[in-house]
């Protein structure tokens, strides 16, 4: 028996555009307006970017002059005495050490409550859900940094107190207090606040996620967990980065619910529990008004460091996706 | 390895829909069974009851009993993951796993069942991809992602994931749908091997297709939209093709189906 046989019908070659010559090219005058339209604002995100480069840089550089300290290295911060000392180890340090905690803390959660609002919640459950933690997100970050100072210390305090009682033995537990405006209390409550960004984000990774490539991993034997562990959460895996590094510059960025909630102290510390803790964004905001010009310009060389955090984390972030592009199945 | 598959009065729902309505057929080990009949008769949603994939579906229940070997697969206490890795599934279309590579693509059920051992997987998957007939054409590359295949190749690499578990049953549903006809000539091939190990059932719109591969065929059909798919018959794939007792048969094999 022969495989399908296939008669080709006559096409008709005409077209629409009748028997005649073929039509001679036109200038789509849209297409022209719109492709330049796109390419500029393409090209305003660049020029935005090089223009607050160039401004940290030249703004930076009067105080960098001025530094009767080494910056880099240098925990303390009085731009604004005379001669000026400051050096940015310590809240670049406190910066890195609270997105890190947060990070730490938000994105396990945030991955559980996504992948609970796509594979597990009963729909009517999972709507409800995704808008409380919509919500969460629309909370303005003052009212998280009143909250914490003012209220969520106390249960923070306890537990800080229970850690050091039952882990004091590692050096990151080892203060016995006063408990209060830490770095304890202030990576929770950035993570409270980057676990939105982080849920909705997955969420919407996770919904991607081919039903054949799900059914594929089912029809394997595979339980729900094995499902999503299988198909779920590798397909997603260049979503999920994504989706923490857009946390991770928030956390990174965050500015006055860390002010509130750190202690606002100038030295390099893995002491989690005692007072202590600062950051780069709440250190502009807690200095920017009182600040002399040599201050001012101290200020801005901090921001500077930041930017070029953001950006090498970013960067790192492009790097291992960009790694893997080929096992991505066009996810990336 | 093969295990015959008894379906007694097996109906599915979507919700309050019901798809297929007291299907009963015997599909006998180590032989080819054909599904034919037209779009939505209810053929997919009968082969997906078989190793319990309909239920995966929002709402989708299953009613009757399906016996493997004498054992009703809807039992209370039966693990439905055990059902799957019994009778393994190839779909419509190849849908290998986008990120991983050949290799793991092929042990992935293996890994599933906790083989860590690197020297087992090593055999198993050749194993699988020479009886998928893909070993000489991925062997330098098994490191490379499946997804880079063509869509024959991913089909196979489908067929050899499926089979490098050695289900007792093989479910293809339109296997060659999504495929040119070299591609399908080559799994049509593998289909013929692969029968002589395994009990396969496979869901075609290919009346060719059917003739060609399957010992036994069954028609399903649908009185008309919104009603449930029905078997109108079930018999020797040759009785069916050259000689229908029903009517309707032989009015959709011929083309004359309305």
């Amino acid at each position: 028996m022969s495989h399908t046989s296939l008669t080709t019908t006559p096409v008709d070659a005409q077209g629409a555009g009748g028997g005649g010559a073929l039509p001679r090219g036109r200038r789509f005058g849209a297409e022209t307006v719109f492709r330049g339209a796109a390419t500029a604002a393409g090209s305003m995100v660049l020029v935005i970017i090089v223009a607050i480069a160039i401004f940290l840089i030249v703004k930076a550089i009067p105080s960098l002059r001025a530094d009767h300290e080494s910056f880099f290295t240098y925990q303390q911060w009085f731009a604004d005495s005379s001669p000026a000392k400051f050096g940015i180890a310590a809240i670049a340090f406190g910066t890195v050490l609270t997105s890190a905690l947060a990070l730490l803390m938000a994105v396990p959660v945030a991955l559980g409550i996504a992948l609970c609002l796509t594979h597990y919640a009963h729909r009517r459950v999972a709507s409800v859900l995704g808008f409380f933690v919509d919500l969460l997100a629309a909370v303005p970050s003052v009212v998280f940094g009143l909250w914490g100072r003012d209220y969520f210390y106390r249960p923070v305090s306890d537990f800080a107190k229970w850690l050091h009682d039952n882990f004091g033995w590692i050096p990151l537990f080892g203060s016995n207090g006063p408990y209060g405006r830490s770095i304890l209390l202030g990576s929770i409550v950035l993570a409270i606040m980057v676990l939105p960004i982080v849920t909705s984000l997955s969420r919407e990774v996770f919904l991607q996620t081919p039903t054949q490539n799900e059914e594929a991993a089912l029809a394997l034997g595979a339980t729900k967990w094995e499902m999503i562990r299988t198909a779920v959460l590798p397909y997603g895996r260049p979503g999920i980065i994504a989706a923490v590094m857009l946390g991770l510059g928030r956390a990174l960025g965050e500015t006055i619910a860390l002010a509130l909630t750190l202690g606002a102290v100038y030295n390099v510390s893995f002491d989690l529990l005692g007072p202590g803790g600062n950051t780069i964004a709440a250190n502009i905001a807690l200095k920017f008004g009182e600040a002399n010009p040599t201050g001012r310009s101290a200020l801005i060389a901090s921001g500077l460091v930041l930017f070029a955090i953001t950006l090498v984390v970013n960067m790192t972030a492009r790097a291992i996706v960009y790694r893997r592009r080929e096992f991505t199945g066009g996810a990336a | 390895m093969a295990k015959r598959i008894e379906a007694v009065n097996v109906s599915a729902y979507y919700g309050s829909f019901r798809a297929i309505d007291n299907i009963t057929m015997a599909i006998e080990p180590k032989s080819v069974t054909a599904l034919i009949g037209p779009s939505g008769c209810g053929k997919s949603t009968f082969l997906r009851s078989i190793n319990r994939m309909h239920e995966v579906l929002p709402g989708a229940k299953v009613g009757g009993q399906l016996l493997i070997d004498g054992q009703n697969i809807y039992d209370r206490d039966i693990d439905v993951t055990a059902v799957r890795r019994m009778i393994g599934m190839v779909f419509q279309r190849p849908n290998p796993f986008p990120t991983m590579s050949i290799y793991e693509n092929v042990v992935a059920g293996l890994r599933l069942n906790g083989v860590r051992k690197k020297s087992l997987l090593d055999a198993a998957c050749e194993k699988a991809l020479r009886g998928a007939n893909l070993w000489n054409e991925v062997k330098d590359r098994l490191n490379r992602p499946g997804a880079g295949l063509s869509g024959g190749q991913q089909q196979r690499l489908c067929i050899a994931r499926t089979i490098a578990v050695e289900p007792q049953v093989v479910l293809m549903d339109e296997p060659c749908s999504a495929l040119d006809p070299i591609s399908t000539l080559a799994i049509e091939d593998l289909i013929a091997e692969l029968k002589n190990e395994y009990t396969i059932v496979i869901v075609t719109h290919n009346m060719q297709q059917a003739a060609r591969v399957s010992d036994r065929t069954g028609f399903f059909s649908i009185d008309k939209t919104g009603e449930p798919g029905r078997l109108i018959e079930y018999d020797d794939t040759a009785k069916i093709f050259t000689n229908p007792s029903v009517k309707r048969t032989e009015d959709y094999i011929t083309g004359r189906f309305g």
